[in-house]
């Protein structure tokens, strides 16, 4: 059986010293080993920007796709081999600016894959701009007098969007992260996990520090029931989006796979692709 | 009798102008006759007027008739807006409803049945398309019995009685007719076809079983037209094999999802126009710098921007051949009949597998939506490659694959996601042998030439289809797509006049067939290259690869309505 250290290879990240990426990288490493994945069975794609070199940093298979879309190349990836593990990712800017539409409707189709958004609030390999997750106010290049519109609100957006796993985690808490792509991961269905990851270097306002003192860990919350989404909901807009945990978790709804009618149960790469003469002569006739 | 009859239909958009068209010609096709359907339609559901005509001959036919002989109109707008193409012994079959009048200048003469009337008095005023077919058929002095099987097919389903009422209906309008014109009835009596029976269907169809037939086992699209009925298509028959269409939330999606697909190993494709082969760009040029297999089918349709969507138009040519920043081989295949749509569909898929690479299927709106006559395609045609698909030797290694191996052909070994020994990387950013991302120069070139080599592989049969009668020529007729049938008429009528006339349909636009064209171009006085479009793209491709600039001349119309042959004989001619 793998083990977390299978899931490492050579390359070294060009990531900045104490980015919150590296540690996201290790969280997907351990739960991918915890799960049980051999390194050959995952496939990580991911989108453009700090973050979407990540698919280059894991000992699996890996697609660095187009800005915005990993989403679409990793669903097209499931629907192709559905015994493969598919794990989507990127920044922010990538899931929620240029992607935003993807990730809607990745989440209301609910393809079994992960999607882990590394989110710092700003746009780093571009040098410094604002993000839609970007709080208002927050001086950046692109917005010197103050980022005017609001931020974005993800695990509220995904919760409206009709998600059946939502999950919110924290860099440096490695442990919990872990947990919750592995809980991501043997969910069956759409496992959308947003993941504090900051930027050391253009983000002076929500740093380590900062997340330290505002995050709420959900566990920690009596009564919380993340079978619950109406409360769900609530919880994350008393506490403004700041809490780390599993959000929401509906195990009920069949994944998107389960619901095609006529999809092969088999993987799609495994089933033979050419037509029988007799397929072929019915289809002919019906158009004489 | 006629060797040619030319019939239209017309009417609002909404009021079974549609299904009327489909009876008349399903049972024309049933009895063998070759047929050539084109619709008149707006970007609209209900209202507005449409029109249906269509071409029926014994003999094969690939064109719409300039003129017409017989127009059924279910109101005023149809006549005032047909007429002038009636000829002297035309006939207006017109519904007595909406108390037609034939215009002065209208050289056929005019017919007022009660189409409605009767239907209603039969139970339902929707019957009257089923009393206009009647009338049709006492006309051309076809039995009713010829529309039995079809009317069965269609309303068998509703139950026996709706079938004999719709019977009735045709009998109605066949005597109602027959009362009114006496000894003209049976006057357009066509010639009498073969009896084959042959398939009749839309070019979108075509290349939607040229797709299955292929091996696609996914699709992902956005609705558009005139591209939807390809997904509608493979959404009824690829569960039938196993597969899925997910219907995106955008054409950027509909592409990657394709590219995700096809990386995972399975053959998937998108079908679009234009307006969603711009929003595709970015995934075109990601397939040609990843080298993962990408099908995008697009049915050009009148641009720019949201422009004519119903309308006929061939102007994506050079964003077809250029689209995507940055520099990717691509190979763009135009087919220009029913049959090309099908196998050359079926090479699209062999074609993007076995050099890696995205491949443009391009028809237009004529060629996607024209309803013809086809011979049954043949199955062992049918032909799967898929290139250099291989199992890693080494199941053990650690070190990552050579997914981008710098070999001769410039074709790397593909190795599909979840195998042993296979991991490596994918990215559109430059990258080395192993998928790792490097900006070294050296590198760069060396993957740069070897993306650009595999185009120097392409096997692709009959690049332009030529009929080249003379070996010196006073004209070169060419054109792309759905012009051919025009064109072939045109080219017959141009030689019958002593006018030494060749004809090349190019079927692949990129890489260009330049040796091709040159010699057909050599053996020219005058080259004219007949185009759907505005600024003549297509010469100027030709242009950019070949020489003989000085004899090439552009025919070009570009009102979104497809050319005739007898109109088109007249432009070539202005232009000799």
């Amino acid at each position: 059986m793998a083990t977390f250290k299978d899931f490492r290879n050579s390359v070294k990240p060009n990531w900045c010293p104490g980015c919150g990426d590296f540690s996201v990288q290790a969280a997907i490493q351990r739960a991918a080993a915890n799960v049980g994945y051999e390194p050959h069975e995952l496939a990580v794609i991911s989108g453009i920007g700090c973050s979407g070199r990540i698919s280059g940093y894991i000992n699996s298979y890996g697609f660095h796709g187009i800005h915005g879309r990993a989403l679409p190349i990793a669903q097209g990836l499931k629907m192709a081999n559905r015994d493969l593990k598919v794990i989507a990712s990127g920044g922010d800017g990538d899931g929620f600016a240029i992607g935003m539409g993807h990730t809607i409707h990745a989440i209301r189709r609910n393809i079994d894959i992960t999607y882990v958004v590394m989110d710092n609030q700003i746009y780093g390999l571009t040098k410094g701009q604002t993000s839609p997750r970007s709080a208002a106010g927050f001086i950046t290049k692109s917005t010197p007098g103050g980022a005017i519109e609001p931020s974005l609100k993800p695990l509220e957006v995904a919760l409206t969007a009709g998600a059946t796993f939502v999950a919110q985690g924290f860099s440096t808490d490695i442990k919990e992260l872990t947990a919750m792509i592995e809980a991501g991961l043997n969910h069956k269905g759409f496992s959308f996990i947003n993941v504090f990851s900051p930027c050391v270097t253009y983000n002076k306002v929500n740093t380590y520090d900062w997340f330290k003192e505002n995050l709420t860990k959900l566990a920690d919350i009596e009564g919380y029931d993340n079978t619950n989404r109406e409360l769900a909901m609530q919880t994350v807009m008393q506490h403004e989006g700041l809490v780390t945990g599993i959000v929401y978790h509906d195990q009920e709804t069949k994944s998107y796979q389960e619901k095609v009618e006529g999809y092969s149960e088999l993987p799609l790469t495994d089933i033979d692709i050419s037509l029988s003469e007799d397929q072929f002569d019915t289809l002919v006739k019906e158009f004489m | 009798m006629l060797h040619q009859l030319s019939w239209k239909v017309g009417g609002q958009q909404g009021e079974g102008i549609e299904s009327t068209g489909e009876i008349f010609a399903t049972a024309m096709n049933r009895l063998g006759y070759h047929l050539y359907g084109y619709r008149h339609f707006s970007s609209r559901i209900k209202g507005g007027h449409t029109n249906n005509k269509i071409t029926v001959r014994p003999e094969e036919v690939r064109f719409i008739a300039d003129d017409l002989d017989i127009l059924v109109a279910f109101d005023q707008e149809t006549i005032d807006v047909n007429y002038k193409e009636l000829t002297e012994n035309g006939i207006i079959l017109a519904d007595a409803k909406f108390d037609p009048k034939n215009p002065e200048d209208c050289k056929a003469s005019l017919y007022a049945v009660p189409f409605t009337e009767i239907a209603a008095e039969l139970g339902t005023s929707l019957m009257k398309n089923m009393v206009a077919i009647g009338a049709t058929a006492a006309l051309m002095n076809l039995s009713e019995a010829v529309f039995q099987n079809v009317v069965t097919d269609i309303f068998g389903r509703k139950g026996e009685e709706v079938v004999a009422k719709n019977m009735q209906a045709i009998e109605r309008g066949r005597i109602a007719i027959t009362g009114q014109i006496g000894e003209r009835t049976g006057s357009w009596e066509l010639a009498p076809a073969d009896g084959k029976r042959r398939m009749f269907m839309i070019g979108n169809d075509a290349v939607a079983l040229g797709a299955l037939a292929a091996g696609v086992r996914f699709m992902a699209a956005y609705p558009i037209t005139p591209a939807s009925e390809i997904m509608e298509y493979m959404i009824k028959k690829l569960p039938l094999v196993g597969g899925a269409v997910i219907q995106t939330e955008d054409e950027i999606a509909a592409a990657t999802m394709a590219i995700g697909s096809n990386y995972g190993g399975v053959r998937a494709f998108t079908a679009s126009a234009g307006p969603g082969l711009s929003l595709m760009m970015e995934a075109i040029g990601l397939s040609g710098m990843t080298e993962q297999p990408l099908v995008v089918i697009d049915t050009q349709r009148g641009g720019p921007s949201t422009g004519l969507p119903t309308k006929q138009e061939q102007s994506d040519l050079m964003a077809m051949v250029y689209g995507t920043h940055g520099e990717i081989p691509k190979v763009i295949i135009a087919p220009s009949t029913m049959e090309e749509a099908f196998y050359d569909t079926i090479q699209a898929f062999n074609i993007a597998e076995e050099l890696q690479l995205p491949v443009i299927l391009l028809t237009d709106l004529q060629l996607s939506l024209g309803k013809q006559s086809v011979d049954p395609f043949d199955y062992s045609k049918i032909e799967i490659r898929r290139g250099k698909l291989v199992i890693p030797e080494d199941a053990e290694s650690k070190e990552y694959f050579k997914r981008y191996e710098n070999t001769e052909d410039g074709i790397s070994p593909r190795v599909l996601p979840g195998k042993l020994g296979g991991i490596h990387h994918v990215t559109g950013v430059e990258h080395d042998e192993q998928g790792k991302p490097s900006e070294a120069t050296g590198n760069r070139r060396t993957q740069m030439d070897k993306r650009f080599r595999k185009l120097e592989h392409l096997r692709f049969d009959n690049p332009v289809h030529v009929k080249a009668p003379h070996d010196e020529a006073d004209v070169l007729l060419v054109g792309f797509n759905s012009t051919r049938g025009a064109l072939e008429e045109v080219q017959d009528a141009l030689n019958a006049e002593g006018i030494k006339t060749n004809h090349a349909q190019i079927r692949l636009i990129s890489p260009f067939p330049a040796e091709e064209m040159s010699a057909l171009v050599n053996k020219a006085k005058k080259v004219i290259v007949v185009e759907n479009n505005a600024t003549g793209q297509l010469a100027n491709i030709m242009k950019m690869s070949i020489g003989g600039h000085g004899k090439i001349r552009n025919v070009l119309k570009y009102d979104g309505t497809p050319f005739l042959p007898r109109e088109l004989t007249n432009l070539v001619k202005e232009e000799i």
